[in-house]
């Protein structure tokens, strides 16, 4: 093992300067906290915060839970990058001044914390679960190992919302539904066992759906698990075109 | 006040898998510290158990087949016949969640794909590659999406309502506004997770305090073997993130400085595919002997997985390559990953039966916070998943069982000046000058070095007293910030007090059993006892405040004990 060793380099100290804001009092400013923090080598964002909190100033407010890059808590901006805080390695930030902001396209409800409901509620929107119309008996539904493959990328995804932090479109538009919500859809659009009509992509055929996005990549660039969500959005966009196409040569019925 | 017919606590497996099954016929409350996807569910990585039979090399798998390889990794001390209700469950169990939704990586013929695991005889661990946890967690929270299951996230578990009688709910706190809510209920359901956090080096979330268990307890209902810690051979180098059993599975070596796969010495038969518990003290004992790797941040063996090749790695186990990426900075298709044993899964917890009962009628546990006993001295890897699942469901039909055909009336009174005390509770803690992080630094620490791995007496009366002391400080503990919304160190500072009862319950546990069986070793006592020890652990709070420890035999059906060789 030679790597992990690569990383101790010296201890050294680190500025961080984090952001501060408390929707309770509205009248207050947001402002930046300024600590020193000894950092050690491997140490992550994510280990600096606990220790700013536990050590200099329990009143800091963010969000964490796994610490291991699984559970989608901590995706904030690192000197202006968007990722999860408990996967950056502080040095690996290139700097020793250290720059924590929440989350952009959010409301910040107190420092780092801010107001998932609206994410949520877009997830909600897309009907995110499997829809079938007929089960078999005591068994599973069978599913190749190819079709499986397919919705692979879409099932890594931890609905961290560091895809929606990144795009561009949900400051013009906060009505977009954004890349993890449209992600999620053709996660279960590409299943070989979900049954939903191709009518019901018709939610997601206008400027607030599918035909919103940019095509600029940002949530592609932003994702720490690697799903593509430029991909989902293009792959329903080919979807509703062929729906469309398929409806004007009159080989589907028009469900609506 | 809030009311509803059922309040469930805690958005993990065990939770969501209740609220699902109670949803359509009750007003279902579902609280959660965390949003539920938050949960620590999500971080299981190998499998979950069921004996469907679709591994070529397990077509003659069974259900008791399933039963036995639980009963004997457990040492013995599981309970039979809720163990044969676990297994027999099973595969209706995951059909389910496939029906649902959930992405089980397939086997060619397009059923769902099974790998062999630790202390089984046959391949019967379903997976979703290496996050079955995270697909089985997202897959029950989209269920519970589309049934449209009431959920309260960022909300905590301050305390359990009981008259003594009947449980009349709790009293929550809602995190975002800072305010204490008393929520009236005839059915309460913990489904809170394990105690991982007690320890310093654990591969639980940050947010494993286990405070469910000891609210349990304070509030009069026994916690049951809780010596019963298991320790996960393979937590990575530093973090003690967890890397999963399945590269073991998958065929991966655990390797000394001498680069030889010592696991055949001390299990000639299965080798890395041991039980938990042998080899978690197998690589221990190779590490106190001297055949340890040294690295500044410890001691530690090698995972080696080289010989899969990058194909088989990425495609079975991408989890763990992204971790060892991510985390030390190593790609396991070309050097071992660097490994400890540490602190893993509560196999104790709240007393209760199969059907999620605990002696308090109302009052229900599912999950790692419960102790049913399925896992006895020494869970299988893979039974967790299924624990959650099954137990979540069997509390949820208890739980309408329990209300059907009845009305309640809620003793109101009593939860509203149970909410007035938390109230002045809450301003008190903001006053004290012992900060929460260093009594759980200071806990964590005596905990993984006295009530660890290997036991003995002097140590772990050590842990007693060192707990002792830090109960004494608690008294003085305070926070530095006067808010109460989204004020983590607060409740840090609550949740403590139950963390430093669960410590003592786990350390007294261990001492007073004079015998070693499954993750359970002492030195001073390294034989199994059957004779004197064939039973189960229950601390249960005194009037006067201090634990009282009793016994209760272990149920044997089919199984009698017998020496346990792998």
């Amino acid at each position: 093992m030679t790597t992990p060793m690569a990383l101790l380099k010296a201890d050294s100290t680190y500025t961080f300067k984090i952001f501060r804001y408390d929707s309770k009092t509205p009248e207050k400013e947001p402002s930046f906290s300024t600590y020193q923090v000894d950092v050690v080598p491997g140490m992550s964002v994510l280990s600096a915060l606990l220790a700013i909190r536990d050590e200099m100033d329990g009143g800091l407010s963010f969000r964490c839970s796994c610490r291991s890059a699984v559970c989608g808590s901590c995706a904030m901006a690192m000197n202006g990058k968007i990722e999860l805080a408990c996967r950056t390695q502080v040095a690996s930030l290139g700097s020793d001044l250290i720059i924590l902001e929440p989350l952009p396209n959010f409301e910040i409800i107190k420092d780092l914390v801010v107001d998932m409901i609206p994410f949520w509620a877009k997830y909600d929107q897309i009907k995110p679960w499997l829809i079938r119309k007929t089960l078999p008996v005591g068994t599973e539904i069978r599913q190749s190992e190819e079709e499986r493959n397919r919705i692979d990328q879409f099932v890594h995804c931890i609905l961290c919302a560091a895809c929606y932090g990144a795009c561009p479109v949900p400051s013009r538009d906060p009505e977009y539904l954004g890349p993890a919500a449209l992600a999620k859809l053709e996660r279960f659009v590409l299943d070989s066992r979900d049954e939903r009509s191709p009518s019901a992509l018709e939610a997601v055929n206008n400027e607030k759906g599918v035909w919103g996005c940019d095509t600029l990549f940002k949530c592609i660039e932003a994702c720490p698990k690697d799903v593509r969500p430029t991909d989902a959005i293009v792959g329903l966009r080919k979807s509703l075109v062929k729906h469309k196409f398929k409806k004007l040569l009159g080989m589907v019925k028009d469900e609506d | 006040m809030l009311h509803h017919d059922i309040i469930i606590i805690g958005g993990g497996l065990a939770g969501l898998r209740a609220a699902v099954g109670l949803c359509e016929r009750y007003d279902v409350g579902l609280l959660s510290k965390v949003h539920p996807l938050r949960s620590h569910s999500i971080a299981a990585q190998g499998g979950i158990n069921a004996a469907l039979g679709n591994n070529p090399e397990g077509r003659d798998d069974s259900w008791e087949k399933h039963a036995f390889d639980t009963i004997k990794g457990s040492d013995y001390l599981a309970d039979q016949d809720a163990v044969e209700f676990m297994c027999r469950d099973a595969p209706s169990i995951i059909y389910e969640m496939e029906h649902w939704g959930c992405p089980f990586s397939r086997f060619p013929d397009g059923s769902i794909a099974q790998r062999p695991f630790g202390g089984a005889g046959f391949p019967r661990t379903c997976y979703s590659a290496d996050l079955t946890g995270h697909v089985l967690l997202n897959t029950l929270y989209e269920r519970a999406v589309s049934l449209g299951v009431k959920v309260y996230d960022e909300w905590y578990l301050l305390a359990l309502a009981s008259n003594g009688e009947r449980c009349q709910g709790i009293i929550a706190f809602d995190f975002r506004k800072g305010e204490v809510v008393p929520v009236q209920a005839p059915a309460t359901l913990f489904a809170t997770g394990g105690y991982g956090r007690v320890f310093r080096h654990t591969t639980n979330a940050l947010i494993n305090y286990g405070s469910g268990i000891g609210i349990a307890y304070k509030a009069g209902v026994p916690i049951k073997d809780m010596e019963c810690v298991q320790f996960h051979p393979t937590g990575l180098i530093g973090t003690y993130i967890l890397i999963t059993e399945a590269a073991r599975g998958e065929g991966g070596w655990l390797t000394n400085n001498r680069g030889e796969r010592f696991m055949q010495r001390y299990a000639p038969k299965v080798a890395e595919l041991a039980p938990r518990d042998i080899v978690a003290r197998s690589m221990q004992t190779e590490i106190d002997e001297g055949r340890g790797l040294e690295h500044p941040l410890g001691k530690y063996i090698n995972l080696d997985l080289r010989h899969l090749g990058e194909k088989e790695i990425q495609k079975k186990l991408p989890g763990v390559k992204s971790l060892c990426k991510d985390f030390v900075g190593i790609d396991p298709v070309f050097e071992p990953i660097p490994v400890m044993p540490c602190e893993h899964y509560s196999m104790g917890g709240i007393d209760t039966n199969q059907h999620g009962e605990t002696v308090l009628p109302g009052f229900y546990a599912a999950g790692e916070c419960g102790c049913v006993s399925v896992h006895g001295a020494n869970r299988l890897g893979g039974n967790s998943l299924l624990d959650t699942l099954v137990f979540g469901k069997a509390a949820a039909l208890a739980m309408h069982e329990y209300l059907q055909g009845k009305s309640f009336t809620g003793d109101t009174a009593l939860l509203t000046s149970l909410g007035k005390t938390w109230e002045r509770k809450l301003e008190n803690l903001a006053k004290g000058e012992e900060r929460p992080a260093h009594l759980i630094t200071k806990m964590g620490h005596t905990m993984s070095e006295n009530v660890g791995i290997f036991r003995e007496k002097h140590k772990l009366q050590q842990a007693l007293d060192d707990l002792a002391v830090l109960k004494e400080r608690y008294r003085r503990v305070g926070v530095s910030s006067p808010n109460r919304h989204l004020n983590y160190a607060l409740m840090k500072a609550v949740e403590i007090e139950y963390m430093l009862d669960i410590a003592s319950a786990i350390a007294l546990g261990a001492l007073r059993r004079e015998e070693s069986r499954g993750a359970h070793y002492r030195r001073d006592f390294p034989l199994r006892n059957d004779k004197d020890w064939l039973k189960h652990t229950l601390v249960t709070l005194g009037k006067d405040g201090t634990p009282g420890v009793s016994y209760r035999n272990v149920t044997i059906t089919n199984h009698p004990p017998r020496e346990r060789i792998y």
